[in-house]
């Protein structure tokens, strides 16, 4: 359990000038689950970096406090602040900061070392072993490629023995290919480590394939937080304004049948895909965005949709594009949101209570990463 | 040892008196770094990290003897270390250490003297070294000292050592400083320029001085191309050639 209430102003007498705008205040409240990954997520400049600094300790908030797991890291009413070194949150930064006079084997050797001997966790070969990084070991830093001095860095973490790890946007800095590499052992870590994972991103492709639970940042401020499901298929908040905004589902690989298809099932029906993530019982995260889902009032023939899912019609929202709307409909007690148009909305005389069929394309189903287990 | 230390001086063509000076004159250098190379280390940090008032008046003594004449700086260590003066007299009348007119004192003389291009080197290197590195080291355990001896040190060792070794270099030839505050003792204070100076002022010593002269040129320069190298040595290794 990690409990967080921080109240920063950046451009305040005493302190230097960081580069942000004069005025920047963070004040935000974050509650975060003690396992699993939570994401902060928002655009650049909303003060997401600056709670995981206050967090490690780099930075120290005019007002705050930091509790993990009933310990208190920092508490500037009680005058409390616990220097970074025996904080053992452990960071994992957007350019690696490997040191670059030592081998990628000292280097993750560097936190184990100073870990306390009755700290438990992931020995130095499993660690090794589970990023793919035993044949760079007597390298030195400036002979990896990006996505491998990354993937140091998450060693170089996790080998600290942290109570918490932190990670500061660390697939930032790397171009697609890189990004890709590296995005399949973070996913690892994550199943692997057991430890509580504050993971800070502007990108929503990591939050899908990572994030348990979601805290969404603008302009210093703490929007909305909870579970990534349920926050994804809310209308009222920035990420719906998105193009790839989108219900996310958590699905189970029911078969993958004759034809190349595979057939997922979510909690209220099942969906077929041209994806393949695995083998039956494979569990994985799909985004079903809302531009990708029509609906009918009828049942459709004669059309190539391989989904076609009976929904009732909850809610017709406001969608930020005035000529749109969201339309929120249950499969069962699965939410969808699909993205219509006003014009469409009126034509069908659609109203809420209405049983509607969903229509997908398979094709649009992109496969995102193991959802949580 | 002594016989071949005896042939490089006749290959040089070089009188038994000038060999000394030659000598002296790299004992000096190398004393005067190895006084001053910690208390650099050490003034560098304080200027390059540290947020004290006063830090402008520290960087502005450092660099004094830049540019106050080299004479002055001499008279200024005898005025302070002399037997009779504020530091000199209680070295003197406690411990029985004599700086002036010693060979320890041109060493001092030398030290105070290049010490501001020990500390511009030392300082380019901190400053070279990422603060985010430093921060790395702190999250995963590293204490103050810890982090300084395994990230901070490592790192900012090429200015340390391009430092000391332009330091040396230049401690090689100090004269105004020693000739006042060390006097021109041969075999005890009697440095190559000193010695090139007294070899000017003698009838018939041209020979002497251009020879020295030579000397002290190829010193010079062998110390800054060494200099150079080791410098980029150093970053290749750490890997930011």
């Amino acid at each position: 359990m990690i409990e967080l209430s921080l109240q920063h102003r950046f451009g305040a007498p005493g302190w230097r000038a960081s580069g942000r705008d004069e005025g920047f205040a963070l004040d935000a409240r974050i509650d975060a689950p003690g396992e699993g990954v939570t994401a902060l997520f928002g655009p650049s400049g909303c003060g997401k970096t600056t709670v995981l600094s206050a967090v490690a300790g780099l930075l120290r908030p005019q007002q705050g406090r930091v509790v993990l797991d009933g310990t208190p890291l920092l508490d500037t009413a009680r005058g409390i602040c616990v220097a970074p070194e025996r904080r053992r949150c452990a960071v994992v930064f957007q350019d690696a900061r490997l040191f670059p006079h030592l081998s990628v084997e000292t280097n993750l050797r560097y936190g184990l070392r100073r870990a306390p001997a009755e700290s438990g966790g992931p020995s130095f070969d499993e660690v090794v072993a589970l990023l793919g990084i035993a044949h760079l070991l007597g390298r030195r830093p400036a002979a990896l490629s990006g996505g491998e001095r990354q993937r140091v860095a998450l060693g170089r973490a996790l080998l600290a023995r942290p109570r918490l790890l932190l990670m500061d946007e660390p697939l930032a800095a790397l171009d697609a290919p890189r990004r890709a590499e590296v995005l399949p052992f973070l996913g690892r870590l994550r199943a692997a480590a057991r430890l509580p994972i504050l993971y800070v991103t502007h990108a929503l492709d990591e939050v899908d394939a990572l994030a348990d639970h979601l805290v969404l940042m603008q302009e210093g401020r703490v929007v909305a937080s909870g579970p990534v499901e349920a926050l994804s298929a809310r209308t009222d908040l920035p990420l719906a304004a998105r193009r790839d905004a989108g219900v996310l589902l958590s699905c189970t690989v029911i078969e993958s049948g004759p034809e190349g298809l595979t057939r997922l099932g979510f909690d209220g029906g099942t969906l077929v895909a041209t994806i393949h993530p695995g083998a039956p019982g494979t569990r994985l995260r799909v985004r079903l965005r809302a531009r990708d889902i029509s609906v009918a009032t009828e049942e459709p023939r004669g059309i190539s949709m391989r989904n076609v899912l009976p929904v009732t019609l909850a809610e017709i929202r406001p969608a930020p594009e005035p000529a749109e709307a969201f339309l929120r409909l249950d499969a069962g007690p699965t939410p969808l949101l699909a993205r219509v148009t006003r014009d469409s909305v009126a034509r069908l005389g659609l109203y809420p209570g209405m049983r509607l069929w969903a229509l997908v394309k398979a094709v649009t189903l992109d496969h995102r990463a193991a959802g949580p287990s | 040892m002594g016989a071949l230390r005896f042939r490089a001086r006749q290959v040089i063509g070089l009188a038994p008196e000038e060999w000394q000076a030659v000598r002296l004159s790299l004992e000096v250098a190398t004393r005067s770094v190895l006084v001053s190379l910690v208390p650099a280390v050490g003034i560098a940090w304080l200027l390059a990290r540290g947020r004290f008032p006063g830090r402008m008046f520290l960087d502005a003594l450092v660099h004094l003897p830049l540019v106050v004449p080299p004479v002055v700086v001499g008279w200024a260590l005898l005025m302070l270390f002399g037997i009779r003066g504020p530091i000199g007299a209680p070295l003197h009348d406690w411990f029985g250490i004599r700086l002036v007119f010693t060979t320890e004192g041109a060493a001092l003389a030398t030290a105070v003297m290049s010490f501001p291009l020990i500390v511009r080197a030392v300082r380019l290197g901190l400053e070279n070294v990422d603060p985010g590195l430093e921060a790395a080291a702190r999250t995963l355990g590293a204490g103050p000292l810890d982090r300084f001896l395994t990230v901070t040190l490592p790192l900012m060792s090429p200015g340390i050592l391009a430092g000391a070794v332009t330091a040396f270099a230049a401690g090689l030839g100090e004269f105004g400083a020693v000739i006042t505050f060390a006097s021109n003792i041969p075999g005890e204070t009697q440095t190559l320029p000193l010695a090139i100076y007294s070899a000017t002022q003698t009838p018939g010593g041209e020979a002497v001085a251009a020879r020295l002269a030579a000397i002290s040129f190829a010193l010079a320069v062998a110390g800054l191309l060494l200099a150079e190298l080791i410098a980029r040595r150093m970053y290749l290794l750490l890997g930011r050639a």
